[in-house]
């Protein structure tokens, strides 16, 4: 491993640009995309040299987009501003539910532990239509179609599961000495909880509430069967750009760029976590 | 931190016994399972009866004839024959090339590091998204990606929208997304083995091949099998992909479980068809989370015991 031959840098060098080729291209691409005018786009052959415009950003912010038949109104940014309602508080519901229920499954093995976690596991890999198709008859009865509530308490199907192993296994790996001992100094199960079981898990909490934000943003079946166009997220709102006729492409890859922006940067801020918790999630658990 | 305002509400002094407090704990987290449970089991109900939006007054049960059309519906086959494709094809090659990558990356280095951390990108676009990105790359009239098929002798390459490539169009994006997420598995699996077995087969010379097929691989099994199931699990129920891109097209080329469930639903309103399909989905993937999660406690076992 320590000596390498020269043909085999040459080679692991070829791969490793071939593979960073694949991977970045699309998004510098669509990036690329998103500051062009159509004349542009569909240059033959295509080109990396033009003068960049902000139109397509502009023409979504203002919900006015110029299309071959004149002005289509499509309210994007109620779609981004949807996607971050219906993420930031389906990961706090599922933390304020998932982290006190981790605890008990990691500090308790009370009767039935283990089945209700693989119950609660087993969403994880049920087809989502399954649960959902029903659900839209029973949303209608309740009320709850196209609301924000339905869908957030549909998004905990994402959420839950997701925080309660990955915190579970964080909480196991405390020292119940440790808990023990501030037990014995007088202190009750909850400030134990608060003091010393939450900060030492903290780590394991921030990258499964990380996660599960990712996982809810970039969720897209849910909304497209319960949610009708002012409540959906960007996932299912940039569907409709692409079906839509004559929609600049330009303006159709401004939306994608909007829509993958935040995701991908919390990536980049956070990776450490999230390798740790995409990793925990599925190997340790 | 949001239990606070939970259990505020409980007077000092007061004692939650040893035993009720971990139901308590985990209730609310159940209760709001539960109350998703209740379709699964209408969906059940649903696969066994004759059940058309358009004919509400004509539904009845008709106990399996749903599932027993499935013997002679080549709609059915189809489905099953592009979904298994689907599958075995993605998860074949995202673990080959995750872990060709991850062998590439697995010496710590900044520019190493630097490029796994680019590779994280893809993973966290939404797949639905991808899929539309791609579709830009591969319109006929500006797409880059047939102007390189062009430049290859490949003219009018049609990717998706052609019966014949659509399959390998969307096998295409979900390569792109889910590979790094092979790859991060492997590459931590890779930098977690011990090093005493490669430094002494580096000792005694034994070749690379060798080293690679007799210590490298078996010690990397159990993160390659989680990292397979999982994604075996995924892509099964793809969705999302085959959805945005070509919403099941074109014709019945890519009406993979979900997607012809979705359309029997929504298009032909054949509400029993699609709870079927469904359920043999469940099915399938039960039996698989079975196998995966058994596994999985297993791995957990092991990590705990030698940490």
């Amino acid at each position: 491993m320590e000596a390498m031959s020269p043909l085999e840098r040459v080679l692991r060098g070829i791969a490793l640009t071939l593979v960073v080729v694949f991977f970045m291209f699309p998004i510098v691409w669509i990036f690329l995309m998103s500051f062009q005018t159509n004349e542009t786009i569909l240059r033959i052959p295509p080109s990396i040299v033009f003068t960049p415009t902000l139109d397509n950003y502009a023409a979504l912010i203002t919900g006015k987009l110029q299309t071959a038949a004149g002005t289509l109104d499509i309210a994007f940014m109620r779609n981004l501003g949807n996607s971050v309602f219906l993420s930031v508080v389906s990961v706090a519901v599922a933390l304020a539910l998932g982290v006190p229920a981790a605890y008990a499954f990691a500090r308790h093995k009370f009767r039935g532990s283990e089945d209700i976690a693989f119950t609660l596991l087993s969403f994880r890999f049920a087809p989502p239509l399954l649960v959902l198709l029903p659900l839209t008859q029973y949303f209608q009865w309740l009320g709850l179609s196209n609301t924000y509530f339905g869908l957030i308490w549909v998004y905990q199907l994402i959420c839950l599961p997701l925080i309660l192993w990955i915190v579970r296994g964080y909480f196991e790996d405390i020292s119940a000495d440790v808990e023990y001992a501030y037990r014995i100094a007088g202190h009750s199960w909850f400030s134990t909880f608060r003091k010393i079981a939450l900060p030492l898990a903290g780590p394991g909490i921030a990258a499964a509430g990380l996660l599960a934000f990712i996982f809810a943003w970039n969720n897209f079946v849910f909304a497209l069967v319960l949610a009708s166009a002012d409540k959906q997220p960007v996932t299912v709102g940039a569907l409709a750009f692409v079906t839509a006729s004559g929609i600049q492409y330009g303006q159709i890859a401004a939306a994608i760029v909007l829509s993958i922006t935040p995701t991908l940067a919390l990536a980049l801020y956070a990776q450490r976590y999230l390798v740790e918790g995409l990793s925990l999630g599925a190997v340790k658990g | 931190m949001a239990s606070v305002t939970q259990t505020r509400a409980v007077p000092r002094g007061f004692r939650i016994s040893k035993r009720v407090l971990p139901y308590v704990l985990s209730l609310p987290a159940l209760l709001v399972c539960i109350g998703i449970l209740i379709p699964f089991f209408s969906a059940v109900v649903y696969s066994f009866q004759r059940y058309r939006l358009s004919q509400p007054w004509a539904r009845q049960f008709n106990w399996g004839e749903n599932y027993l059309n499935f013997f002679t519906d080549s709609g059915f086959w189809n489905t099953l024959r592009v979904s298994l494709l689907y599958a075995g094809t993605t998860v074949i090659l995202e673990l080959l090339l995750g872990l060709g990558i991850a062998l590439l990356l697995q010496r710590r280095s900044t520019v190493n590091n630097f490029i796994s951390i680019m590779l994280l990108l893809p993973l966290m676009t939404a797949p639905a998204l991808a899929a539309l990105m791609w579709k830009l790359m591969t319109n006929p009239g500006f797409g880059i990606l047939s102007y390189f098929a062009s430049l290859i002798g490949l003219e009018n390459f049609r990717w998706a929208s052609s019966p014949d490539t659509a399959l390998l169009t969307v096998v295409l994006v979900d390569i792109w997304v889910y590979t790094p997420f092979i790859m991060i598995l492997l590459l931590a699996g890779l930098r977690s083995l011990p090093t005493q077995p490669f430094e002494a087969a580096a000792l005694d010379g034994v070749p690379r091949t060798f080293v690679f097929f007799r210590i490298t691989l078996p010690m990397l099994t159990p993160y390659i099998l989680t990292a397979t199931l999982f994604r075996l699990l995924d892509s099964i129920q793809q969705f999302d992909i085959i959805y945005a891109m070509t919403q099941g097209g074109p014709g019945d080329t890519l009406t993979v479980f979900q997607v012809e469930a979705y359309l029997n639903f929504f298009q032909s309103t054949n509400v029993g068809r699609s709870a079927a399909l469904l359920i043999i989905l469940w099915a399938i993937t039960y039996t698989l989370s079975n196998v995966f999660i058994k596994n999985w406690l297993r791995l957990r076992e092991r990590a705990r015991g030698e940490a």
